[in-house]
């Protein structure tokens, strides 16, 4: 099949950006959408055309590097897939699609389709961790933690930090990804110490990145690639509230 | 080249607490004043880092991701091991010890697996203080599952994301450190080159992949943690960025490789679907304890999987391995699956294939179980193929997974050259020549939080300190090497592309020193990788500068270290007459198909010296010693 792109192109953050067309030949549906550009980028580069720059890694949907907004929508239109995982036999021959980068002020557009998400790392450097340091730990069985406790966990540890619910998000906020840390540890009893610290360190950073409020739309839940639930969030709303009642903010 | 292994006396079970009992320690005052380089945020890297900063020591870390979660390590699926025997099965120290040797055909080194086998029961308990969410039972506590070459349970798992799960713990430790100002992450910074200053490393040449800059940093001692080179074959189960660069620059400067023809090749991956495919995805080895490997029995059998009935199907695993069945180790699984499709009895529309078949499993333990267990992976295996494998059995096929071989490094983890060590799949030294599944995560994790951080101060304790200025001409000299480099490459402006001249070396080396190698298929690919290379330097094509972000430099600059470091593992493999392991000889083989090995010829680490460009590179042996282990036929029937 062939397809008709519309595809962001600015040379660097400083630089301004523009939308340009390209076609894609002979595309065929066994080949996943970053393939689908591979190919494209190749025929750029023997025209002595600089290629659309986008970031991947893994290819898997694990890594959390691909991302790109696919016909208006984060990672592209199969729900829980990463824009790696989307593979073309979603398409059909003369479809139009749309790719951008993620667009929200914290994530700087470095070039093409590549932003720049360390305002992530910092998030999570104000406190998503269990303060533990390597050596003197208990036996791992020493502490039993019941299963659904640790099955919830891990549903909220599965977050990619790819920043698609942020590029979903109208505010551009955060707080999925945010929650997504907050409930992974603060199911688990070893991350009940910190657990009003690590809230109000983590929200206090969020938004010093200048990422938005949550108006509960819900579009963040609704792109995740690994379908991280909004019920997080609000977990989270109340475990930030009851951080600052206990004044954990003057603690700092 | 000098290879002293530095193997501590005394029995094998006690010579890792001598060594942590006699070796020398940095009082913590002192720490402060050491500085260490860590390029690679994996396991190895991420969790060396972040101990390090623990102790006190003054670290900077580099990845090419543009952030440290987002290495390599996070991919992988099954799980990890150790020595824990929670299910009561008979496990222990000494079982795990002994299965890596015996699933590493005897090729690595008695001292460091025993201490790695140790080693993995902290590994543990450590992630769970993290707050790793392993899977538990109903009762809470940690449950486990079995892996190929093993007959017991000793392998604990976060759902299929048991790499990603381990890799946030490690990353969430390194950003503990951050903001405690002991580390300082570089992402997307690229290692070009190591520095060695009279005789030590000393640093590092670096570009900054966003805006091209070169510069240099020095510290007291140098730790890669760079991965593995399965890139080097084009299509692997690695991820796209995984590359060679900062193992084979090293070795240019003097540290030796070892074993680079020890290369997995893993049974259990979708099979390539055309010319457009960038990279190959794994599905986990874990699949097989429930998954059952079948071919049809008649040669040509185009009828769907559903159609062909019980006593037409060859269980050939089950059949010829009786005792590990399904669960036998990947080496062996490949090559049988390698010898059903070469005799034409392989699936799908290539004939490149072979069933891994549920329906007795859904059937027996119900469609929820399983999905509890593989719900991600057969998500996965739908996106990709479009096919439900609940309904129909999954098509997988061998590919390039994981490297055995890599720097050479003693019982300290420390190189050739001093004050560089080496983590992780970087290293050469735990797997021998097959590595078990569910022991990379491990190793990795035993290297970076325990057995660099002791070894390091040993090194710090016995030895001289000082850091060079990165104003010293042996910086100098590298920063102009490597941007020398980056121009060629950019001066050439012929007409083919990197990914065009990556793809022919790596279907070279996939037919000629892929599952089944022979002295003339190696020869025939080292005369024509150095044709390959020839034309990669006469008519490469890229576009753009070397001062922005320009991954199509990034890509040839690697692929241009492939060029080079191809023709040294075709050699190992030429060399190494024998088989062992991932590495098949067909010349030397039993009557039925297994590798022989050749112990009173082979028993021994081959470790190549750079000699120069141009000039024959030098073989030198590193001889293994068993003083514990038999050496016998390795045989799961
Ligand atoms: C799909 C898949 C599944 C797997 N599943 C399992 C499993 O279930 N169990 C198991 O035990 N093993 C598994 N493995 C193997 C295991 O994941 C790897 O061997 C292991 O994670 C390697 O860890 P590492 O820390 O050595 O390197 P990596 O995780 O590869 O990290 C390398 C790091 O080095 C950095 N780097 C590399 N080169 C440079 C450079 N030049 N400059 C700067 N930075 C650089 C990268 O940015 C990265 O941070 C799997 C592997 C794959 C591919
Ligand atoms: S490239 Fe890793 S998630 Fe898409």
């Amino acid at each position: 099949m062939n397809l008709n792109l519309k595809v962001w192109r600015q040379k660097n953050e400083t630089s301004e950006g523009e939308m340009k067309s390209y076609v894609a030949k002979d595309v065929s549906p066994d080949m996943s959408f970053l393939e689908m550009l591979d190919v494209v980028n190749e025929e750029l580069i023997m025209k002595g055309e600089d290629p659309i720059a986008f970031d991947s890694d893994c290819r898997e949907g694990i890594c959390g590097t691909c991302s790109m907004v696919v016909n208006g929508v984060p990672h592209g239109p199969q729900r829980g897939t990463t824009v790696c995982q989307l593979h073309m036999r979603h398409f059909k021959d003369g479809d139009s699609i749309a790719i951008e980068p993620w667009r929200a002020k914290p994530f700087p557009i470095l070039k093409d389709l590549i932003t720049n998400r360390q305002a992530f790392d910092r998030i999570l450097q104000a406190g998503g961790y269990i303060s533990v340091n390597t050596g003197n730990v208990g036996d791992a069985n020493a502490l039993p933690i019941a299963k659904d406790k640790a099955d919830q966990a891990m549903d909220a540890a599965a977050c990619i930090g790819c920043g698609a619910c942020v590029a979903a998000c109208k505010n551009a906020s955060a707080m999925l990804f945010v929650s997504a840390k907050v409930g992974h540890l603060g199911f688990l009893p070893q991350g009940q110490p910190e657990r009003d610290r690590r809230v109000w360190r983590m929200i206090s950073q969020m938004d010093k990145e200048g990422f938005g409020n949550c108006t509960n739309t819900y579009a963040c839940e609704s792109v995740c690639p690994k379908r991280i639930s909004a019920m997080f969030i609000s977990r989270m709303n109340r475990d930030y509230a009851m951080a600052v009642a206990k004044g954990e903010c003057n603690n700092l | 080249m000098k290879l002293d292994a530095k193997i501590p006396g005394g029995p094998l079970e006690s010579k890792w607490s001598r060594y942590k009992e006699e070796c020398k320690l940095v009082n913590p005052a002192n720490k402060r004043k050491f500085s260490v380089i860590v390029v690679g945020t994996g396991l190895a890297g991420a969790s060396a880092a972040a101990t390090l900063g623990e102790m006190g020591y003054n670290v900077i870390c580099f990845c090419y991701q543009d952030s440290a979660r987002r290495a390599h390590s996070i991919a992988a699926q099954g799980g990890i091991n150790a020595a824990k025997n929670y299910p009561s099965d008979g496990d222990s120290v000494h079982r795990l010890f002994y299965d890596t040797i015996k699933g590493g055909d005897f090729r690595a080194r008695e001292a460091n697996v025993h201490r790695l086998a140790e080693v993995s029961n902290n590994v543990i308990d450590q992630c769970v203080a993290q707050g790793v969410p392993f899977a538990r039972e109903y009762g809470g506590l940690l449950t486990n599952r079995s892996f190929g070459g093993t007959q017991v349970s000793r392998t604990f798992y976060a759902r299929g994301q048991t790499g990603q799960q381990l890799l946030l713990g490690a990353y969430q430790a390194l950003s503990r450190q951050v903001a405690l100002g002991k580390v300082k992450v570089f992402s997307r910074t690229e290692m070009l080159d190591l520095v060695v200053v009279d005789g030590y490393a000393k640093g590092i040449v670096v570009r900054d992949m966003v805006t091209g800059k070169i510069s240099s940093y020095a510290a007291d001692a140098v730790v890669l943690a760079t991965g593995g080179y399965g890139n080097t074959f084009f299509l692997s189960t690695n991820a796209r960025g995984c590359n060679a660069m900062a193992v084979w620059r090293s070795y240019k400067r003097g540290a030796g490789f070892a074993n680079p023809c020890y290369t997995q090749i893993h049974p259990t991956c979708i099979p390539v679907s055309g010319d457009h495919q960038s990279k190959l995805t794994l599905m986990s080895e874990s699949l097989r304890n429930d998954g059952r490997v079948w071919v049809p029995m008649k040669k040509g059998d185009k009828r769907p999987p559903n159609q062909i009935p019980e006593n037409e199907r060859d269980y050939y695993l089950e059949t010829r391995y009786p005792s590990f069945g399904n669960l036998a180790p990947r080496d062996v699984t490949s090559r049988a699956a390698k010898l059903v499709c070469d005799a034409g009895r392989g699936v799908g529309a290539t004939g490149l294939g072979v069933y891994l078949d549920f329906s007795e499993a859904i059937g027996r333990l119900g469609r929820r179980t399983i999905e509890e267990k593989y719900g991600n992976l057969f998500e996965m295996y739908e996106r990709i193929t479009g096919e439900d494998a609940y309904e129909v059995p999954m098509r997988i096929f061998p590919a390039i997974h994981y490297t055995m071989g890599g720097l050479w490094v003693d019982y300290n983890l420390m190189s050739t050259i001093p004050g560089l060590f080496v983590l992780g799949e970087a290293n050469f030294s735990d797997h021998g020549a097959n590595r078990l599944g569910a022991s990379a995560l491990m190793q990795g994790l035993s290297d970076g939080y325990f057995v660099l951080p002791t070894t390091i101060g040993n090194y710090f304790g016995s030895s001289k300190k000082f850091v060079p200025s990165t104003d010293a001409p042996e910086f100098k000299e590298a920063e102009e090497r490597v941007i020398g480099r980056l121009n060629k490459l950019m001066s050439i402006k012929g007409s083919r592309t990197p990914t065009s001249f990556h793809r022919e070396l790596g279907k070279l080396l996939w037919d000629n020193c892929g599952m089944a190698r022979s002295e003339q298929s190696l020869k025939t690919a080292i005369k024509k990788i150095q044709v390959i290379r020839d034309e990669f330097w006469k008519n490469l094509k890229l576009v753009g500068a070397t001062d922005e972000l320009n991954q199509t430099l990034e890509y040839a600059n690697r692929v241009s270290d492939y060029m080079e470091f191809a023709e040294l593992l075709c050699k190992d493999a030429l060399e190494r007459r024998e088989s062992c392991g991932g590495h098949f000889r067909v010349e030397y083989q039993t009557e039925d198909n297994e590798a022989k090995r050749d112990d009173e010829n082979f028993a021994h680490v081959a470790v190549w010296e750079y000699k120069g460009e141009g000039k024959e590179p030098v073989r030198n042996v590193e001889p293994l010693n068993y003083e514990v282990v038999k050496m016998t036929q390795r045989s799961y029937k």
